[in-house]
């Protein structure tokens, strides 16, 4: 009995779930066609997420044999050193260690793109702002208190929150940048794009496959129904 | 002539086992209603989904792995290592929402038809086994997956078995294996999934057409052809279902296909509904999501659970609004079957039905605000009342005189002058071109006022 009423009491939407959602999602656009943008968000990928999160369901060969690369090329400018053309992306870091330095081990990204949408992980990777109150000295818009720092910080620069009051509560309006980074505003929201495109990849390589594949079948099952409709005709005629 | 080879061994068949005899009794001379619509055609849909599942469930049963370690795992390496594994998968977890669609819309038929009265109590009861069977196959087939959603919606649904008194602790770890749902969850549950519940559908469904074979299929108006034969006693009003509705039947598959297969190859997800987001995290007995909600089949019956205040309340309930269908046919006292014929209130109480079974299915995929809650208490008591009160309501209203044959409505491609009207009234040339129009929104507004004033009448 007792354990039900947890489980219930488990169903009721948890109070900082709730927090998050007055920001405004910001718009990804994702063209998994456009294999300069896949390219150069994996090798942004390995560059600044492989050091803590995998993506242990992608293997090198399978971004060599998509995005149309030779295999040496994908060696030498995406993967890490030391990496085999068929080990999957897999993060040097130990769990254990992490899960003491941050308070969680860092997820497999393999599929967040499913599970977040490319919206959310554009804005969030957009997203952090300064706050001296947590330990990392960040939070984030859509994700507050999220244990992982803003690892883009040198591109990006760093950014301030503006809070205005509504009903008497203080909520997060906007962000503004008050120490530019290496990239320009516009050059950073296409670098993290980049990225987010090949999260979307990543997540489901076969999905251009599958649609590409779609308007194939959609045609031959329209034909068939176009046959099919005229047999049940020629059946029917002599029922009244 | 000399018989061919190939006949020689079909007569050696013939010979020793009833072949044509099953094959005219079933089809070529098994004969049904001309008037068969648009509903009947989901009775064979869910034949058709049926094999879907089986075939594919086959082909993904020899790459997954029923191990709480590998399983996650194994479904990946079958959407991106397996070759053609990600269209088996699609198939097979599209072909698990599909199947609920067509079920629920023959069951739907079943009801304004009155396909559950005298004499086809025994095929209704079949078929809800059948419905019970498959909610069984669905829900232990989600836990597979081994996601977020798989384990904490089998977590919270296991432990509904706690809520029975004296002795739910037990039967509950029974169920699981474990005192949480684990690796000997998973197993279980494939076992039953793939081989014990299939099973039993593959049996209920054998019985659910061999009793309707027995006493014949029901149509829109509800009456007997069989009380009018012919000299060589073959129902006037019926047609073999061979060939007739097995080439009807083929254009419904190539409909329904079409449709099939826009989800799987544009919308697998269905945007959460079909594969929810939470599934794609792999199972964590740690954490609990911030929202669980079943797949949305389940959800009126979910719904139905959280708006009972009393825990053990709410999961009878839940069972009693499954149960409840299996006492349609002794519920209902109306002499005339079809709702062609009913008198309006069963018309009223039906609609109420179904925007209650609409309503709680959606409340049921959505937190369990206090205000939600109360509107899912409404519609639970609406629920009910549809049954409860069926013995009242079915007795008092006035049925309309039935016709003594069967009545032919107009087919859709009669009707394509009618609709083509319809589009003209409410759109307006534009200056452009001769073909290209805009709506017009007063006269949209005229026709829905007509179509509601049409409604309302036809619910006298």
């Amino acid at each position: 009995m007792k354990t039900l009423i947890l489980w219930l009491s488990l169903l009721l939407p948890s109070l900082a779930g709730a927090s998050a959602s007055g920001v405004d999602l910001k718009h990804a656009r994702i063209d998994l066609t456009d294999q300069q943008s896949l390219q150069r968000g994996a090798k942004n990928f390995v560059t600044y997420c492989l050091g803590c999160h995998s993506a242990k369901y992608i293997r090198y060969l399978k971004i060599s044999l998509d995005f149309e690369l030779p295999e040496e090329t994908v060696l030498k400018d995406i993967a890490p050193v030391g990496a085999g053309i068929y080990d999957p992306l897999l993060t040097a870091m130990n769990g254990h260690d992490s899960a003491k330095w941050f308070g969680i081990t860092p997820p497999d990204l393999s599929l967040i793109a499913r599970v977040r949408g490319a919206d959310w992980l554009f804005t969030y990777l957009t997203g952090f702002y300064d706050d001296p109150s947590k330990p990392l000295g960040t939070n984030n818009v859509v994700f507050p208190d999220v244990g992982m720092p803003n690892v883009l910080w040198q591109l990006q620069g760093e950014q301030e929150a503006v809070f205005k009051t509504v009903q008497g509560q203080k909520v997060l309006d906007h962000l503004v940048l008050h120490q530019p980074g290496q990239l320009a505003p516009h050059e950073f929201d296409g670098w993290v794009n980049d990225l987010v495109n090949f999260l979307v990849y990543a997540a489901e390589p076969v999905q251009l496959e599958r649609k590409s594949m779609g308007k194939y079948v959609l045609f031959f099952i329209l034909m068939f129904t176009l046959l099919a409709y005229l047999l049940k005709k020629e059946y029917w005629r002599d029922v009244h | 002539m000399k018989p061919t080879r190939l006949t020689q061994v079909g007569n050696w068949v013939i010979d020793r086992f009833p072949l044509t005899k099953l094959w005219n009794e079933h089809m070529a001379h098994y004969y049904a209603p001309k008037n068969f619509n648009f509903w009947y055609f989901f009775g064979s849909l869910a034949l058709l989904v049926l094999v879907n599942q089986l075939l594919t469930g086959i082909l993904l049963t020899m790459n997954y792995k029923p191990d709480a370690e590998l399983a996650f795992d194994s479904v990946e390496y079958i959407m991106r290592d397996v070759s053609w594994g990600w269209l088996v998968r699609y198939l097979h977890s599209t072909g698990a929402s599909a199947f609920f669609i067509v079920v629920y819309l023959h069951m739907f038929r079943g009801i304004i038809y009155g396909s559950f009265k005298q004499p086809r109590e025994l095929v209704w009861i079949f078929g809800m086994l059948i419905f019970l069977a498959l909610m069984a196959e669905a829900f232990m087939g989600y836990l597979l997956p081994w996601g977020q959603m798989s384990y904490w919606g089998a977590q919270v649904i296991i432990s509904l078995f706690s809520a029975i008194p004296v002795f739910g602790d037990e039967l509950s770890l029974w169920v699981r294996g474990d005192y949480v749902v684990s690796d000997a969850t998973l197993n279980r549950f494939f076992a039953f999934h793939v081989i014990a519940v299939p099973l039993v559908l593959i049996l209920l469904i054998f019985l659910h057409i061999v009793a309707l074979h027995e006493v014949g299929s029901n149509n829109p108006d509800g009456i007997e052809i069989k009380k009018n034969k012919d000299a060589q006693g073959i129902p006037v009003d019926g047609i073999p279902f061979h060939p007739y509705y097995t080439v009807k039947d083929i254009f419904g598959v190539g409909v329904f296909l079409f449709f099939f297969a826009v989800v799987v190859f544009y919308f697998p997800e269905m945007g959460g509904y079909f594969l929810e987001h939470a599934n794609f995290i792999p199972a964590d007995p740690l954490t609990t999501p911030e929202h669980i909600a079943p797949v949305w089949y389940f959800t009126p019956f979910y719904a139905i659970l959280r708006a009972v205040p009393d825990k053990f309340a709410g999961v009878i309930a839940m069972g009693g609004a499954i149960a409840i269908l299996f006492l349609l046919p002794w519920l209902d006292r109306s002499p005339v079957k079809s709702i062609r014929y009913r008198g309006g209130l069963f018309k009223k109480a039906l609609l109420l039905f179904v925007i209650s079974f609409l309503g709680l299915g959606y409340l049921g995929t959505q937190p369990a605000t206090p205000g939600a809650t109360m509107v899912a208490r409404v519609l639970t008591v609406i629920y009910f009342g549809f049954f409860l009160l069926m013995p009242l309501y079915t007795r008092w209203e006035k049925a309309k005189p039935q016709p003594e044959r069967l009545t032919m409505q107009p087919t859709l491609e009669e009707r394509v002058p009618e609709l083509i009207e319809l589009y003209e009234e409410a759109t307006v040339p534009t200056q452009g071109g001769t073909w290209q129009r805009k709506p017009d929104f007063s006269a949209i507004g005229c026709i829905l006022v007509r179509f509601l004033k049409k409604l309302k009448k036809s619910l006298d």
